[in-house]
């Protein structure tokens, strides 16, 4: 059910993962708006800080640490990479007709 | 005075387009008193508060689904008709070119997010605690959240009808026609939010199911255990996951280029409108396997229960759905072939595309192995999955001709692509979710509707597609293009249109019927007192119709596949009295409270998204502010919980013979 009756004290892994998260955001809109980068310059840091946003989310939201019972999350993440790389990789494969024609 | 109330009229609910703008008005307002009428009369307001509105139970929550399908089934198909009205005679100005426009970017966008979605929610949110054996799903107050936001967002959609103009840019909203330059006005703004609260909703869901499947299933039910409809729902939710948080992503930034000024998708400052549609079906492909995968788990259920044998390749049927949900992801080019990237990008995307035949294909023989040397059981039910097999393999077997990439540049965009997919949707879809429900519906009312007269509906139905949609492959080879709003005579395309748009009437009447066989199975119900009225082979049959609040005065133990079959013909032994529950088994059992929360939260999202769509953040920033208030409570709610006392289980139970 929706719940669990015990809880274990302040929840402070969510709260430093939520600020954090919004943080790395903040940033990167910052370094767009705020600061005269290369083109090539902004790309690489959003990267970078997106790679951070990402063990975030797995680390402190996802227990990608915490093994209890079968190993669902190895799956999900395998399958999760999996279309990560279609998407991204598929997208950039697919658009770059795009030099060819303009 | 009145001068300008008639400008603000105009300006808001576009009083100068005329009479149909006008009757809708009318119709709202009227429809609108007559429910509140009818409510205060019976005295009923309470009763909707406490018994629906505010419920987390996965049975109303799916009830609800279904009544709201229903009605979007109505006005979807309302916008189909006027099409077909608008197409049936060549040089026809019943409708001008923008209200055509507007009208089938409506019917395109209600009938896969406003009905398709929520029919295969609602009967996975009735089936699947049944089938796995627990009595909710994982998390029953997101449930009603979900079931909520995709209420609001369908009202939202749909009043832009009256109110500022409907969507035009097609159910795709392809850039840069639907960005700001091209498309002003408020109708694509509609579009974009109503899409992303339903949305949300969507992925909530998806989450739901995952989990209520792989951690609630009772004692002994593996995964290899579980009855098809529930795998089809465990991989329809993975796809969920996977995919609809692409379309969020793609709607946001539609949504900042038309109300912030963004040029994601803009032709002159660096945008590259082409990504709109890379995006859009990297999100639309797995979407139909979203709404085809349950139609084939229902399939499953009823071919198997009403040929009285076991389902044929339990294994193969597994392993081809995975294999779908895996290629849905990889295919989604074939949408766009005529874009313009290279041969090698075509090539591939072709060769993925025909490849998802082959698990269809071995999905399609299983049936049909199903089938051979059974007692098959000619249900109302069991009509719609037989006229599904022949009309899908119709749209599929098109659809392999529509994956040939060079071949492709003939038949896209035209008529033929039209029958293809409506081949595909509807004989899978619609037809899946239809037996579905006549399969079901015993379990959600306790009572079987007249098989009588869903026969009458099925065969008029059912006849009046084909109708509808066989010339359309035939028109698409003669060179009708898809969305023209009309067509000059002597083409010879006006015969076939005036056959579609008879068999379209022949839709809309089958329809009538099987709401009519709703009406008349409530009148004159023919109960169903065992709770068993199929000799079902699923755990769902096992409990009384309708199941009880908690389902399962005992969780059951599973023995195999085909559980309560299983129960009912132990191997070498005397029949158990599967019936019968075990008084002494009996626990109190821990429910989830009722909570008027995701109600409002939904309001304030509706609102919220009136104020954004509008421009307005005077009204959008408040609502998305109570939207936050809502969490923040259900953060710090503790007391969320109640027990049935054991008394009033067995009361339940003695009711319904079960003691």
């Amino acid at each position: 059910m929706s719940g669990q009756p015990s809880h274990e004290g302040f929840p402070w892994k969510h709260v430093i993962g939520f600020v954090l998260s919004i943080l790395l955001t903040v940033m990167a809109l910052w370094l767009v708006f705020s600061m005269q980068l290369p083109v090539s310059t902004e790309i690489v840091s959003i990267l970078v800080l997106a790679v951070f946003q990402v063990l975030i989310q797995l680390l402190l939201f996802m227990h990608l640490t915490e093994r209890d019972g079968p190993a669902y999350h190895v799956i999900s993440l395998i399958f999760g990479a999996f279309i990560a790389f279609t998407i991204v990789g598929g997208s950039i494969w697919i658009m770059a007709f795009r030099s060819m024609v303009s | 005075m009145l001068h300008s109330l008639l400008q603000l009229g105009d300006k808001y609910f576009m009083w100068n387009e005329g009479p149909m703008i006008w009757t809708s008005d009318v119709l709202i307002v009227l429809t609108s008193l007559g429910i509140i009428g009818v409510l205060t009369y019976l005295k009923r307001w309470n009763w909707l508060w406490k018994e629906w509105l505010t419920t987390v139970d996965h049975k109303k929550i799916g009830i609800m689904y279904i009544i709201a399908a229903f009605a979007m089934f109505f006005r979807g198909g309302m916008d189909g008709l006027i099409i077909r009205a608008q197409l049936a005679v060549p040089n026809n100005q019943f409708l001008n070119a923008e209200h055509y426009d507007q009208v089938f970017t409506t019917h395109g966008t209600i009938m896969i997010l406003f009905m398709a979605m929520p029919f295969i929610i609602g009967l996975m949110n009735i089936a699947v605690p049944l089938q796995i054996g627990a009595r909710d799903v994982a998390f029953p107050y997101l449930n009603a959240l979900s079931f909520w936001l995709f209420f609001f967002a369908a009202l939202l959609f749909n009043i832009s009808f009256v109110i500022g103009g409907s969507p035009d840019a097609g159910w795709t909203s392809y850039a840069p026609l639907a960005g700001p330059f091209y498309d002003t006005g408020v109708g694509e703004n509609y579009y974009l939010i109503s899409l992303q609260i339903t949305g949300i909703g969507t992925i909530a869901t998806g989450i739901n199911f995952l989990v209520t499947i792989l951690k609630m299933r009772a004692p002994g039910m593996t995964l290899m255990k579980m009855p098809m409809f529930t795998w089809s729902i465990l991989v329809t939710s993975i796809i969920i996951i996977f995919a609809f948080p692409v379309l969020t992503v793609t709607l946001a930034l539609l949504m900042f280029d038309r109300l912030f000024g963004a040029q994601f998708f803009s032709v002159t400052h660096g945008g590259l409108p082409m990504m709109w549609a890379n995006l859009f079906w990297i999100w639309g492909h797995p979407e139909v396997y979203i709404v085809i995968l349950p139609a084939f788990g229902v399939f499953s259920e009823v071919v198997s229960t009403f040929s009285h044998k076991r389902l044929f390749g339990y294994k193969a049927m597994v392993v081809s759905m995975v294999a779908i949900a895996i290629l849905s992801f990889t295919t989604w080019v074939h949408h766009f072939f005529t874009m313009g990237a290279g041969a090698s990008v075509n090539s591939f995307f072709s060769f993925s595309t025909m490849l998802i035949a082959v698990p269809t294909g071995v999905k399609m023989f299983n049936w049909l192995f199903t089938m051979y040397k059974g007692r098959i059981q000619f249900t109302t039910s069991m009509l719609w999955a037989l006229a599904f097999i022949p009309n899908f393999l119709i749209g599929g077997l098109t659809g392999v001709m529509l994956a040939v990439a060079p071949a492709d540049y003939q038949y896209h965009n035209s008529y033929f692509l039209v029958a293809h997919f409506h081949y595909v949707l509807i004989a899978g879809t619609v037809f899946g979710v239809f037996s579905g429900l006549y399969y079901w519906w015993p379990k959600m009312f306790g009572h079987i509707l007249n098989e009588k007269i869903g026969k009458w509906a099925f065969w008029i139905f059912m006849i009046s597609f084909n109708m509808t949609f066989m010339p359309m492959y035939f028109l698409g080879l003669m060179g009708m293009t898809r969305r023209m709003y009309t067509y000059p005579a002597g083409l010879g395309w006006g015969p076939l249109n005036m056959i579609e748009t008879i068999g379209a009437l022949g839709m809309g009447l089958g329809f009538v019927v099987m709401v009519y066989d709703i009406v008349y199975s409530i009148r004159h119900p023919e109960k169903d007192l065992t709770g068993d009225p199929w000799d079902g082979r699923t755990l769902e049959w096992s409990i009384p119709s309708p199941a009880p609040e908690y389902n399962f005065a005992v969780i059951p133990e599973v023995k195999g596949i085909d559980a309560y079959w299983m129960m009912k013909h132990p191997k070498g032994q005397e029949p158990e009295p599967t019936k019968a529950v075990d008084k002494s088994k009996i626990r109190p059992i821990h429910m989830p409270n009722n909570s008027y929360r995701p109600f409002i939260i939904s309001v304030a999202f509706f609102v919220a998204g009136f104020g954004f769509i509008w421009q307005w953040y005077w009204l959008g920033i408040p609502g998305l502010i109570v939207v936050v208030i809502g969490l923040f409570l259900r953060s710090f709610e503790y007391d969320d919980e109640h027990f049935i006392s054991t008394e009033e289980i067995v009361q339940t139970e003695t009711a319904a013979g079960r003691l």
